[in-house]
């Protein structure tokens, strides 16, 4: 097949498939220069780098055991953490960061030097066309590359040591970390480990009580919604009661709290009595998620 | 019975020149480690794809558990974590693995550059070689967000507004990655598919290209 109809034999070798001699380029020594010292890829070669493999595959198994993946406690846009991307991205990140790679200058920050460092490695072999290969007799190739390679290891270095000092100044602990505390703590409690947000619906207590119509005439229902979910800024009253009693309610409503305004004259002018405005705040009490 | 199987096919479709190729072919002194240590330099790029097939079993395990929503992504990632019977292996296998294989692909990139091995003939090579490293920053910075913990939304939130930066095509760049006007499930789906579809498949057609190439060109000579 796909050797002529004339071809009689089995099996057909393609053998080694080097490229072929050309005008202008110095092709490398034949293999065949150095007798008996070559040898087959398969199986005599790869076994021997399987041995090399194998080794590494130990690192990253002892790495894997001894040093867990990180994992933090769930997003939420109003945490404050410090953004750190992936160490390999470290020196961009930093890079971005200088005076004439940020603010007026970013375009010349992302586009500018990065494009051109990163299009000229793509592009090397059409920059640096001469025929030496040894990097010591192509100076300039190999110099931006080691000048390269240092600006990488400072920035890299500096980015770290930045992000560690402010995470010491903040008072800041890893949050990875965090969670491991946190699962130990609960574990030697007896309580669950998981930091995952739960999701159960925690259910509203005496939905027909007449303090559910209280709820809405007193206006909490614009902010903490028709299913009392509140969202947003405003929080769940759904199992309020587990936080606050009946005295911490009443309060929060004559005096507000955090961005609450105190409701109570809104209430009174919306027609809710004293009395009304007791018996909701009893009611908000009852709010347990546990029965 | 196996030979015979073997023939039958063998008769039909030629595939001993295919494998005996790939078989046979020589390997130098100079990249050989036995003969010459100083050759285990030329390990790095066999190391690097050992590390990305580790990455692809890996990664194939642990799309078993994960579940690529807002909602469920940190519960399942928690989950696959604590509770999943050598779950933390994979997980670290493949969080360790990904750091690994950028490690080990610059220094093949280095090999490469320090022996002058990209000089013609092999400037294809080396161009498709460097698209395999920005596919795999890409493959890190997707893989980064899919835990869905804080470390990695801020550090996508930071991304996506140096992405967005770029003149002109920054923004449309930002909202094709970002999927609308937050980080959010949007986010979260398209990294995923970005990072388990998309990426892999571009890497493995630019990775048979490379080794295609190697053979076709033969290891660079010694210096």
């Amino acid at each position: 097949m796909a050797h002529g109809d004339n071809s009689k034999e089995k099996i057909v070798y393609v053998g080694d498939s080097r490229v072929r001699r050309g005008n202008g380029f110095i092709t490398p020594p034949d293999y065949t220069a150095y007798p008996g010292k070559s040898e087959a890829f398969i199986p005599n070669f790869l076994l021997k780098e399987w041995m090399v493999g194998v080794v590494v595959l130990v690192g990253i198994l002892v790495l894997t055991i001894s040093e867990p993946a990180p994992l933090g406690f769930p997003a939420n846009a109003s945490a404050t953490v410090i953004p750190i991307p992936d160490w390999y991205f470290l020196f961009l990140y930093q890079y971005l960061k200088l005076p004439y790679a940020s603010g007026d200058y970013i375009v010349l920050g992302t586009l500018g030097v990065t494009g051109v460092a990163f299009g000229s490695l793509l592009l090397a072999p059409f920059l640096d066309t001469g025929r030496e290969r040894r990097f010591y007799r192509r100076p300039i190739a190999s110099s931006l590359m080691f000048l390269s390679l240092a600006a990488i290891i400072y920035l890299t270095n500096t980015a770290w040591t930045e992000y560690k000092h402010e995470m010491a100044e903040t008072g800041q602990i890893p949050e990875d970390v965090q969670r491991e505390e946190k699962a130990a703590e609960n574990r030697a409690k007896g309580l669950p480990t998981t930091s995952a947000v739960q999701t159960k619906e925690i259910a509203i207590v005496d939905k027909d009580d007449p303090a559910m119509a209280l709820y809405k005439q007193a206006t909490c229902i614009s902010c903490h919604a028709v299913d009392m979910k509140g969202g947003g800024g405003p929080p769940s009253l759904r199992g309020v009661g587990d936080t606050h009693d009946k005295e911490a309610i009443l309060a929060i409503i004559k005096n507000g709290q955090g961005q609450m305004p105190p409701m109570y004259d809104t209430a009174m002018s919306a027609g809710l009595s004293e009395q009304d405005i007791d018996s909701l705040a009893g009611w908000l009490a009852k709010q347990k998620s546990e029965q | 019975m196996f030979k015979n199987v073997y023939n039958w096919i063998d008769e039909r479709l030629d595939i001993t020149p295919i494998w005996r190729d790939v078989a046979d072919h020589e390997v130098p002194e100079h990249v050989n480690p036995a003969h010459h240590f100083s050759a285990f330099v030329y390990c790095f790029g066999g190391l690097t794809f050992f590390i990305t097939v580790i990455q692809i079993l890996s990664g194939m395990f642990l799309t078993m558990y994960y579940v690529p929503d807002i909602i469920n992504a940190y519960a399942s990632v928690e989950y696959l974590q604590t509770k999943v019977a050598f779950g933390q292996i994979v997980r670290g296998m493949h969080h360790w693995g990904a750091s690994l294989v950028i490690v080990m692909m610059f220094l093949h990139t280095m090999r490469v550059f320090f022996t002058g091995s990209y000089k013609a003939p092999r400037e294809m090579n080396w161009v498709v070689g460097m698209l395999i490293f920005f596919v795999m920053l890409g493959l890190g910075l997707t893989g980064y967000l899919l835990p869905w913990d804080n470390k990695a939304y801020f550090a996508t939130k930071v991304t996506l507004e140096i992405a967005n930066s770029v003149p002109v095509m920054g923004p449309v760049l930002k909202e094709l990655m970002q999927g609308g006007t937050i980080v959010g499930a949007e986010t979260l789906t398209r990294f995923f598919a970005l990072h388990v579809f998309f990426l892999p498949a571009v890497l493995l057609i630019l990775l048979v290209g490379h080794f295609i190439m190697i053979r076709r060109q033969g290891i660079s000579g010694p210096l």
